[in-house]
């Protein structure tokens, strides 16, 4: 057989409360020896259970309903086998090892690191226990855990998160399998931790001769690391071919959608990203025919006649699942094109600064012992300080712990800074007292960035989004409130038709428009937005941006945008705040920053992000990044980033830098800049 | 108007459907209701004084004129089961109830304050906790004696650091969640921010806790009886009733144990609906909340 | 727990003042001279200040002096000093005895989760942590000492006095005590080990190709068993309170039979040593499982080193 890993027609099933959900339908891929395939998706796609279903991993109500798994030198089907029998355990761990999402919460706390890793050695090869432990630690020294003798023993809670999935692809490559499943892997690690721990994944696969299986929604990343690319969408593969034809000249529909909605590093700054609209299909309720008719921009009527559309071939290794001929889409397509030409709405930026923020600090008391004596700060926030013009959009970006949400809670006076001004049209609010702040609290809106947590269960969401005008009396009578509650439904493009609903019946994109909706209620002249989109999905993301563009242009308030996706950042934002570790170390314009970065720590940043354009991935190299981001707790002495940092001086190690203007309000704060 | 209130009621149906959705919860509600019937007509249908004393029919079996027999003192066994069931279903309610309105409010106090008042009301619970709540209700009712209304109060303040504990931390979780603190970006003041978007989505567990305490209140009322120091005599309760047979385990074995089949009835019938209750307010398996 | 001790000591000196009436009166009765009145009421040093009897109460009973029992007139300690042990013996008895069944129990249910086995042991789990305790004792007596005459129906002996007695005469209290316990450990465990088996490194776990065995019995019970571990002190507390109804049915010489006397007849200072033992024997318990608790989850000792 050529393939090592051939996977036809899979098809998975949950029973919850009677209904039938089918989550995947019709997946099949194949991978040869040596390759890094890719296989992308939102969230409900279908992928991970996919790839859970591979190795029978599906827990019930969830069951394997079909499929055929072939595995080179296994005669049989592997679903076939008992999945607790011998067989089984033998594929599992020795043939394909498999990396998970959580790295906080997929390692057992109970046991050692070591242990974990020695048992899959034992479990698969024929050692004593001394030997496993002498390649567990050979093991752990491949992934670059320093000081690995010692950390045998220790327990996964005293890793940081990059470590524990560097333990996780430990375990997975212990027992030498051929086939490495990487589900989600680095998603919930930050952008340079994830570059590191991608590019060492790549070079041990190398080294090794594993071939790599990652499952993601980030298209970057695929474009960045894989071969070939497989597009999942609602439980089926709707196209597969090369990395380069997947971004050069995607074929269905979805894949087109995806691509059109995503936002890039080297974008033209004023790119309409377009959305994909209305939701996936119920997956317990499926139609007879293509899952993607419903939002798809291609169909013909004849499309909702046919039976689901099956992969077939249009090129070398081009598959495409599609009624439409190439040369339909193509016509399609230009057709299409003459219709967007949208442009991004205009929007004014004034002068007048809308709220500045001089040298905020925050420290919080880390308390410990019976009598909860304070033994040390946290230094949450150190001196940061900027302006926001009436109508900008200021962007702040960083990795976890570099304080970004504890500077939006203290511009919202969620609690109160140790030092520095708050001055929101020119009155300082960093030490009013909570009586004194409602008008504040009128003017200053904040938008959350989970939308399940960030609305009251409990109430309806004409009264969530109406909240404000009974609290502010901003309306005279019933009526007028009636029609205001209305009006807001309309700018965030909800149906007042919704108004009596509560949240859970709404979708996660629905929410954050609640959440848009009550942060406008009482005509705010500021929104600060924390991570407002990371938490959604991607065609449903395009979504939310260009809302937000629309009603800044409309409206003319002002932005603070707080998230880690750098190019949505660039996207939305005029002016971008970067942070490290509790201070601000680089704020430039959006087109500079991008161009011209100043800060070590903001170019390599930037060199993380994997862009979603293989050609351009190929001419990057990612900048080299070691170590992790030190807790706020170990803040190194002098510059926070001179421990990291590959061009750090002696200085950096004992001074702190300050922000300098390097001109056109470029400011940096770095000692390799401080002679100018 | 009328829409709003479409969804209220969309909630509750979905609540009583997920509850009865299981038959052993419709049963179970049934013999809980049964009981709760007999025990308002008791003085309606109970053949006999449920205190009268019979020296001429002692120790009887069960005859067609006392169909579950007499006692010691010659009193209707039937009626003082029937009327037994009143003390029980009574001081569960009001015991439950006392812990309910004393816990959650302490709880609510220590989590809301914060600082010394949570310090002195959550130590005090642990001091509580570390008594046994047998003890401890014995303890009071060494000071205050028994009957129906303090045996009532005193089980239910024994019970009121579980309920304390429990409202502390649904407060503190609540007041954690980004619902709570959009509400108060928005200018809401404390009062109505405690009242409108904390205290209703703290009710929920605290409705489970209090369906699962009504029948561990009966047994400990009942064990508080049996031990002579709960309901005193002559005033019927299942836990004396057993006392009184465990006397006469020889000559008539029924006297004791049917009392006791009837507490263990009422109480697993409490439960079972308590885990009903559980289930059908449980946001993990409904997933919304 | 030393703080808990003193909030606890204090509430139950308080008992006294709580009392309607008076100390004196119910000592010596109501039908005492005002001057033999005025004497007692000196002597018990109810004139002084509160708090300074309460700091000479606290000394007494740190000394072992727990007052004078008014339904006896003799030291309290002496009526004590032979109870006491008992009741402890028969709780921890029952609580090493519940452990290892009711775990036992809970990991069969749990791994043969909606099977038979399962909705039996769940079912009669449920049933039995709602049976009244003294109730399932009469049930036991009636069978084994009125019907079969196997065993003896009341009474207790130490195992160095005579050992076969010892044995005989505490299967059933042992039985009825230790019964709610097992069904409270099997229930528990059994949502734990659910709770568990969801967890992500369980699914960790299997993906390693490590056999049923080891992911059950290494991976998940392992976890299991920190919330059982950490309820072992509400456990022994549930047992002693347990134990007075048991020594009440079988007429078991403890502290229960003791305390239920006092309570009748408001003999407040064996009362008040009564409440202060259980809560220290508590307090301890409580201790022990923090200690246990290091043992079974390494997260502890993390959080204690920082």
């Amino acid at each position: 057989m050529e393939n090592l890993l051939q996977v036809e027609g899979i098809k998975t099933d949950f029973i919850t409360t009677g209904k039938r959900v089918e989550a995947v339908v019709n997946a099949s891929f194949d991978l040869k020896r040596g390759e890094i395939i890719g296989i992308v998706g939102e969230s409900g796609s279908g992928k991970s259970v996919t790839m859970l279903s591979v190795l029978k991993l599906i827990n019930p109500p969830g069951r394997v309903v079909g499929g055929d798994v072939r595995l080179a030198g296994i005669e049989e089907n592997i679903l076939s086998f008992d999945s607790k029998g011998e067989k089984m355990r033998n594929v599992r761990g020795g043939r394909i090892g498999m990396i998970f999402q959580e790295p906080m919460t997929s390692l057992n706390p109970v046991l050692t690191v070591g242990y974990q890793i020695a048992e899959t050695i034992l479990t698969h090869k024929k050692c004593s226990k001394a030997e496993a432990k002498q390649k567990a630690i050979e093991m752990m020294k491949a992934v670059r855990i320093p000081d690995a003798e010692r950390r045998y023993n220790a327990y996964p809670q005293e890793f940081s998160g990059g470590m524990r999935q560097r333990i996780m692809i430990a375990i997975a490559l212990a027992a030498d399998p051929d086939v490495l499943i990487a589900d989600e892997a680095t998603t919930a690690l930050d952008v340079t931790i994830q570059a590191q721990l991608l590019e060492m994944l790549k070079e041990l696969a190398q080294t090794r001769g594993v071939a790599v299986i990652i499952v993601t929604h980030n298209m970057g990343i695929v474009a960045r690391y894989a071969d070939r690319i497989y597009v999942m969408y609602s439980g089926s593969v709707v196209e597969t071919a090369e990395t380069d034809v997947i971004f050069g000249c995607p074929e269905h529909p979805y894949t087109r959608g995806l691509l059109a909605a995503i936002p890039r590093l080297n974008d033209a700054k004023d790119r309409v990203l377009v959305p994909i609209d209305g939701l996936l299909p119920d997956a317990s309720n499926r139609a007879p025919y293509c899952a993607f008719y419903e939002r798809c921009l291609y169909r013909k009527n004849s499309c909702a006649k046919m039976p689901i559309p099956k992969l077939t071939g249009i090129g070398t290794n081009h598959f495409v699942a599609c009624h439409l001929t190439v040369a339909e889409r193509a016509a399609r397509q230009a057709e299409l094109l003459e219709r967007e030409q949208r442009k991004t709405p205009k929007k004014q930026i004034r002068e007048e600064t809308c709220i500045e923020v001089r040298n905020l600090t925050k420290r919080f008391a880390v308390r410990a012992g019976l009598l909860q004596k304070t033994v040390g700060y946290v230094h949450a926030l150190e001196k940061v300080s900027f302006a926001i013009r009436r109508g900008e959009t200021l962007g702040v970006v960083g990795e976890s712990g570099c304080g970004k949400s504890t500077l939006a809670r203290l511009i919202m006076r969620v609690y109160a800074p140790d030092e520095g001004e708050i001055l929101f049209h020119g009155r300082d609010i960093a030490h009013e007292k909570e009586r004194n702040l409602k008008d504040v609290r009128r003017e200053v809106a904040m938008v959350f960035q989970d939308p399940y947590s960030s609305l009251d269960p409990r109430q309806t969401a004409e009264s969530i989004v109406g909240e404000a005008l009974k609290i502010h009396h901003l309306c005279p009578d019933k009526e007028a409130y009636g029609k205001r509650v209305s009006e807001l439904f309309r700018l965030v493009e909800l149906d007042p038709e919704l108004r009596k609903r509560v949240p859970h019946e709404f979708s996660g994109g629905q929410r954050q428009r609640l959440g848009i909706a009550r942060a406008l209620a009482a005509s705010p002249t500021l929104i600060i937005f924390d991570e407002p989109i990371s938490a959604l999905d991607v065609s449903v993301q395009a979504q939310i941006i260009n809302l937000l563009e629309k009603l800044q242009a409309q409206l003319g308030v002002s932005y603070m945008f707080i998230a880690h996706d750098l190019a949505v950042v660039r996207h939305i934002s005029d002016r971008i705040l970067v942070m490290y570790l509790g201070q601000a170390v680089e704020i430039a314009s959006c087109e500079k920053l991008y161009e011209m970065p100043l800060h070590p720590y903001t170019q390599a940043l930037l060199s993380s992000v994997p862009t979603a354009d293989p050609v351009l991935e190929r001419t990057r190299q990612p900048l080299k990044l070691g170590g992790e981001i030190p807790s706020v707790l170990k803040r190194p002495k002098g510059c926070p980033f001179s421990d990291r940092c590959p061009k750090a001086m002696e200085c950096c190690h004992i001074l702190s830098p300050e922000l300098v203007d390097m001109g056109e309000g470029h400011m940096v704060a770095c000692h390799l800049y401080g002679g100018k | 108007m009328a829409k709003e209130k479409n969804y209220r009621y969309e909630g509750i149906s979905r609540f009583f459907r997920a509850m009865f959705g299981r038959k052993i919860v419709i049963i179970c509600t049934a013999i809980v209701l049964i009981i709760i019937v007999l025990a308002i007509l008791a003085p309606v249908i109970a053949p006999y004084d449920p205190a009268a004393t019979d020296y001429y029919h002692m120790s009887q079996k069960p005859s067609m004129e006392h169909l579950l027999g007499t006692d010691a003192l010659g009193r209707d066994v039937l009626s003082r089961l029937l009327y037994g069931s009143q003390v029980s279903l009574i001081v569960g309610v009001i015991a439950v109830f006392v812990a309910c309105v004393i816990g959650s409010l302490l709880g609510m106090c220590a989590a809301y304050f914060g600082g010394v008042v949570d310090v002195v009301i959550m130590r005090t619970n642990e001091a509580l906790r570390c008594v046994p709540a047998v003890v401890l209700a014995m303890a009071l009712v060494s000071v205050f004696g028994g009957g129906v209304r303090n045996i009532a109060i005193i089980l239910g303040i024994s019970t009121v650091p579980g309920y304390a504990q429990m409202m502390r931390a649904q407060v503190l979780s609540v007041v954690r969640r980004d619902y709570v603190t959009a509400a108060r970006l928005q200018g809401n003041s404390s009062i109505r921010l405690l009242f409108k978007h904390i205290l209703p989505n703290c009710l929920s567990p605290l409705i489970v806790m209090m369906t699962q305490q009504v029948g561990s209140t009966i047994l400990s009322e009942a064990g508080l009886s049996f031990l002579g120091v709960g309901i005193s005599v002559p005033t019927a309760s299942w836990g004396t009733m057993v006392s009184e047979g465990k006397a006469v385990l020889l000559e008539n074995p029924m006297l004791g144990l049917i009392p006791g089949f009837c507490i263990a009835v009422l109480v697993i019938s409490l439960n079972t609906i308590g885990d009903g209750v559980r289930d059908a307010l449980d946001p993990h398996l409904r997933g919304e909340i | 727990m030393l703080i808990v001790m003193l909030i606890i000591s204090f509430g139950v000196f308080m008992l006294v003042s709580l009392l309607p009436g008076d100390a004196v009166y119910a000592m010596l009765g109501d039908t005492i001279s005002q001057e033999t009145y005025d004497m007692v009421y000196h002597e018990l040093g109810l004139d002084q200040p509160l708090l300074l009897r309460y700091g000479n109460w606290m000394l007494g009973v740190l000394r072992g002096d727990f007052g004078t029992s008014y339904q006896f007139h003799m030291p309290v300690v002496d009526l004590l000093k032979t109870r006491v042990p008992i009741t402890i013996f028969l709780s921890i008895l029952a609580t090493l005895i519940a452990m290892p069944l009711g775990v036992l129990f809970g990991v069969i249910a749990a791994v043969h989760r909606g099977k038979k086995i399962d909705t039996v042991i769940t079912l009669t789990a449920n049933a039995c942590s709602c049976l009244p305790q003294f109730w399932i004792g009469i049930f036991l007596m009636y069978i084994f000492s009125v019907q079969l005459g196997w065993l003896p129906s009341f009474g207790f002996t130490w195992p160095w006095e005579n050992f076969g007695q010892h044995i005989l005469e505490l299967i059933m209290p042992i039985i009825c005590l230790s019964i709610d316990g097992i069904a409270g450990i099997a229930r528990q465990t059994r949502s734990s080990m659910l709770e568990s088996i969801r967890q992500d490194y369980v699914r960790t776990a299997w993906s390693k190709g490590l056999t049923e065995r080891s992911v059950i019995y290494i991976h998940t019970l392992k976890n299991s068993m920190i919330p059982i571990v950490s309820l072992l002190g509400v456990r022994l507390s549930y047992m002693v309170g347990g134990s007075i109804f048991v020594e009440s049915v079988f007429s078991i010489p403890g502290m229960g039979s003791l305390l239920v006397r006092a309570i009748t007849s408001k003999d407040i200072p064996v009362v008040q040593a009564c409440v202060l033992l259980t809560a220290f024997v508590t307090c301890a318990a409580y201790i022990l499982t923090d200690l246990l608790y290091v043992l079974v989850d390494p997260r502890i000792k993390l959080t204690q080193k920082d």
